[in-house]
């Protein structure tokens, strides 16, 4: 293999992609030719290197006395709040769809809310979920979803946050949201994530389910 | 030998990981904390590197593992348990940086950065210096000077090599993580450790890592 000359300029250019083993093997073999001839380019090699094996040591990363301790406690609050608002939230969906059944008795079905279909199923998504969206894109999507266009410019935030700037759900990433009626597959899921939060979200899962 | 019992420690770790997970996502929330116990300081590094606080890293940290575990149910298997972690934590030390502008606006490019983001960085220092040995790390002193030479660098440079380096994300995950680029994500890290490089030799001259007393001061990020 013949190698390319490049230059110093181009060496640094390229020499955190190089760390990273993000080159091609024509420039790597160019690089370390020039490594071994450049002594100043092996210097900021080595350096970079240093910088790359320093920070990313376990070391670096410190947390303040007790942190560990409070975060543990207010986890375990949290945890056993969930436990006590899950024996009780039968009662709210209880009173819920008898209230809900009564108002359907009392509405015709040509006086539906003039909500989108998406906006309507959005609902169910739990407000601070991470999610994904990409500029020129109408979509919002779980972190990962093999269907998000143009993931270089993708940006991370809350569904509620996603919803607010007028994006809607996935379709394909996010359908056990968006499923409705008794073919919902995950909705005792759902209701039982909703009593984590206690009372607030729970109301979210009794409108759904009365709504069939 | 040596790699195989480290092998063998990670399969045992991921398949302990999973297994709490799993329990977790079952409903035994209690286990929780037991699951983000290994994470802890990375999760309170990512918020404090946004943050710029300990207090409010503190909180946006708590925050950030209330609602993973509200969450957890979506976590899916085929992700890093930690990475997903980081990405909630950094989701909402932006959102509180947004929301409550307690931080101080920096310069897109302080003077300390050497020029716009797409403008090329030459190195300043060729000293010809050595391998730092990561036993330096030992002190205290040594991880100060390095986290306030962190500290001197622009946000945006800052946050970048902090997701990438510190915390171990890849690129993907780390433009996901603050909306930017991948091509952005390069550029930046690219920059930030040229700078800190001149930054590391230039205290490598003035003795950071020889036993050399230290004045106190406070974490920079």
């Amino acid at each position: 293999m013949v190698n390319h000359i490049v230059s110093c300029e181009q060496v640094w250019r390229e020499i955190s992609n190089y760390v990273d083993g993000d080159v091609d093997q024509g420039l790597r073999s160019s690089m370390d030719e020039h490594f071994r001839t450049c002594k100043k380019c092996a210097s900021v090699l080595a350096g970079t290197r240093n910088v790359v094996a320093l920070y990313g040591d376990e070391r670096m990363l410190e947390a303040p006395a007790g942190f560990g301790r409070r975060l543990e406690k207010r986890l375990t609050k949290k945890a056993q709040g969930s436990r006590w608002a899950s024996w009780t939230a039968w009662l709210v969906p209880v009173a819920a769809m008898a209230l809900v059944a009564g108002t359907l008795m009392l509405t015709s079905s040509s006086r539906n809310p003039m909500k989108s279909q998406h906006a309507e199923q959005g609902k169910d998504i739990p407000p601070d979920m991470v999610v994904v969206v990409s500029s020129g894109a109408k979509l919002f999507h779980v972190p990962g979803c093999e269907f998000i266009h143009d993931k270089a410019s993708e940006r991370t935030l809350t569904a509620k946050e996603a919803m607010q700037e007028g994006y809607v759900p996935c379709p394909r990433c996010l359908r056990q949201y968006l499923k409705t009626g008794s073919t919902r597959e995950t909705g005792g899921q759902v209701a039982e994530e909703s009593g984590v939060d206690g009372e607030e979200e729970a109301p979210v899962q009794v409108l759904s389910t009365a709504g069939q | 030998m040596v790699l195989n019992t480290t092998v063998d420690n990670l399969a045992q770790t991921s398949s302990r990981e999973h297994d709490l997970i799993s329990r977790v996502q079952d409903g035994q929330r209690e286990l929780f904390y037991e699951l983000v116990r290994p994470y802890e300081r990375r999760v309170y590094a990512a918020a404090l590197a946004i943050l710029r606080n300990e207090q409010d890293a503190e909180d946006a940290a708590q925050e950030a593992m209330l609602k993973a575990l509200m969450n957890i149910r979506q976590f899916r298997a085929e992700a890093r348990f930690s990475t997903w972690l980081i990405q909630i934590t950094v989701n909402e030390a932006l959102m509180r940086r947004r929301r409550e502008r307690t931080v101080p606006m920096e310069g897109l490019d302080g003077h300390r950065s050497g020029g716009e983001e797409e403008s090329e960085y030459a190195p300043r220092d060729f000293a010809d210096w050595r391998e730092i040995p990561s036993e330096a790390l030992e002190r205290k002193e040594v991880r100060q000077r390095l986290a306030q030479a962190l500290g001197t660098l622009d946000r945006k440079y800052r946050e970048v090599f902090m997701l990438r380096d510190m915390e171990h994300l890849n690129i993907q995950e780390t433009a996901e993580a603050l909306g930017i680029s991948v091509a952005s994500v390069k550029t930046r890290l690219l920059r930030a450790r040229l700078m800190l490089r001149d930054l590391l030799a230039a205290g490598w001259e003035q003795g950071w890592f020889s036993r050399l007393p230290f004045e106190k001061g406070t974490k920079p990020w």
